[in-house]
């Protein structure tokens, strides 16, 4: 019964911004491309952060970051730097911007934007190698971006 | 083989430990077939690359030793069942024609000595530049009067791959300038595009991170001198075009389609970036 209210509400919703949630086009990058302000309007969720990063068709950070934190999750790689200390390096606003879109951070980065729908070459439609159809969704939400963010702030150790 | 273990090396696999990944490739080792036949794996960046990278790589250097193995003794590489049954193929007639591949190419062995190593080429009659899969296709529509095979399909793979192992051993040496200039531009630009919504180049990864695992992946240069490859991951010879599609498809993107001008161009291009390795076809990868 839950789980079907929580479709019902997500199919209501569609695309379209929660209340208090920062749309994708709509986020604020300063000078040195960091984020102040929760992009969902809330508090993240260091835990669910985690699954997350570890997770392939979600954030999949260990694609290209090692992190020991997550040494049960197999295969880390090394395309990016090691996560490990990332917490201390930077601040939330700063891992926000870096998660949104790094590449205003970075200029040139490899690292994909996790908060980003438009802007693209040739955007497919997830992974079918067709032609997306209709507006783009973000890689992540923006709770999981915020999640991710209380994750990756408590890698306080190198 | 031989497996000296460089201290690069040394971490990489004790970093990989401490994350649960398997071993990774010898990077050190040499690749001589059947015992006899040794194949240039390393050789220095032809010009048009030397100011992005010194020396370039064969795939097959950046593979576990098992599939490293599979490569070195042709009853072990499963890609030569293939060419086995392309030779047959070869000497089918078929089509309108009633002539086979051998009625005007005689014996593969010695008509298709040196083919594979520079293609995709010019053809002047036709205008533009072709791949070996088209010249294939080419010659059974206009010269057998048969039906073209799909391009990604395993009789084109195939066939390919016995064109392809005549020869084994040679350096790969597009032609980049002349009347294929443009297209080889073209297929610059597509490599250097960052598409889909992870905005990623073949750059990205295989100029700027080779040699890095991403996840479970050891990155390569992205050579396609062993191309047609059997890969174990679908048990099957797969062409250039093929794994572009895939790797295109990887990055969110609305790909290309196998056979159009576009992948002609950026195969040229990936081509010409491993001129002076040998002709490996058919390797085996993951």
């Amino acid at each position: 019964m839950k789980l079907t209210s929580l479709t019902l509400a997500a199919s209501l919703i569609g695309s379209a911004a929660l209340a208090g949630e920062v749309a994708p086009k709509d986020v604020q990058f300063d000078d040195y491309g960091a984020v102040e302000v929760s992009l969902s309007g809330a508090s993240g969720d260091a835990a669910n952060g985690a699954l997350i990063a570890g997770t392939k068709s979600k954030g999949n950070c260990v694609a290209c970051h090692a992190i020991t934190a997550l040494a049960d999750v197999p295969f880390h790689g090394e395309v990016g730097p090691t996560l490990d200390g990332a917490g201390a390096r930077w601040n939330a606003a700063e891992l926000r911007g870096l998660l949104a879109n790094a590449k205003m951070t970075f200029d040139g980065t490899v690292m994909p934007a996790f908060y980003k729908v438009d802007g693209f070459t040739r955007p497919g439609d997830a992974y079918t190698g067709k032609a997306a159809e209709g507006e783009l969704m973000p890689i992540l939400t923006a709770q999981e971006i915020e999640d991710v963010v209380a994750f990756v702030a408590t890698l306080n150790e190198e | 083989m031989t497996k000296p273990m460089g201290n690069t090396l040394t971490a990489i696999a004790l970093a990989a430990v401490a994350f649960g990944t398997v071993a990774t490739a010898d990077e050190s080792a040499d690749l001589v077939i059947n015992g006899d036949q040794e194949m240039t794996i390393r050789t220095a960046a032809p010009a048009h690359l030397s100011d992005v990278m010194d020396e370039i790589n064969s795939g097959w250097l950046y593979r576990k030793d098992e599939t490293q193995l599979l490569q070195m003794d042709d009853f072990d590489n499963p890609g030569m069942i293939f060419v086995d049954l392309a030779q047959d193929a070869w000497n089918a007639v078929d089509g309108s024609e009633d002539k086979s591949c051998a009625s005007c190419h005689d014996n593969v062995e010695e008509t298709m000595k040196g083919v594979r190593a520079v293609y995709p080429k010019w053809n002047e009659t036709a205008g533009e530049v072709r791949t070996l899969a088209h010249q294939i296709n080419d010659c059974r529509e206009n010269q057998m009067g048969a039906e073209k095979w799909k391009y990604t399909g395993g009789k084109m793979t195939a066939m390919e791959a016995l064109i392809s192992v005549q020869s084994r051993g040679m350096p790969v040496d597009v032609a980049i300038d002349g009347p294929a200039q443009s297209t080889w531009e073209q297929g610059k630009e597509m490599y250097y595009s960052r598409t889909g919504q992870l905005e990623l180049s073949c750059a990205n990864c295989h100029e700027e991170n080779y040699g890095n695992m991403i996840r479970a992946d050891h990155l390569s240069q992205g050579q396609i001198n062993g191309f047609p490859v059997y890969r174990l991951k679908n048990s099957k010879l797969n062409n250039a075009h093929a794994r572009f599609k895939g790797c295109v498809r990887d990055t969110r993107a609305e790909t290309y389609k196998p056979g159009s001008a576009d992948f002609v161009a950026l195969e040229l291009y990936v081509a010409s970036r491993g001129n002076g390795l040998s002709v490996e076809a058919p390797s085996v990868r993951n």
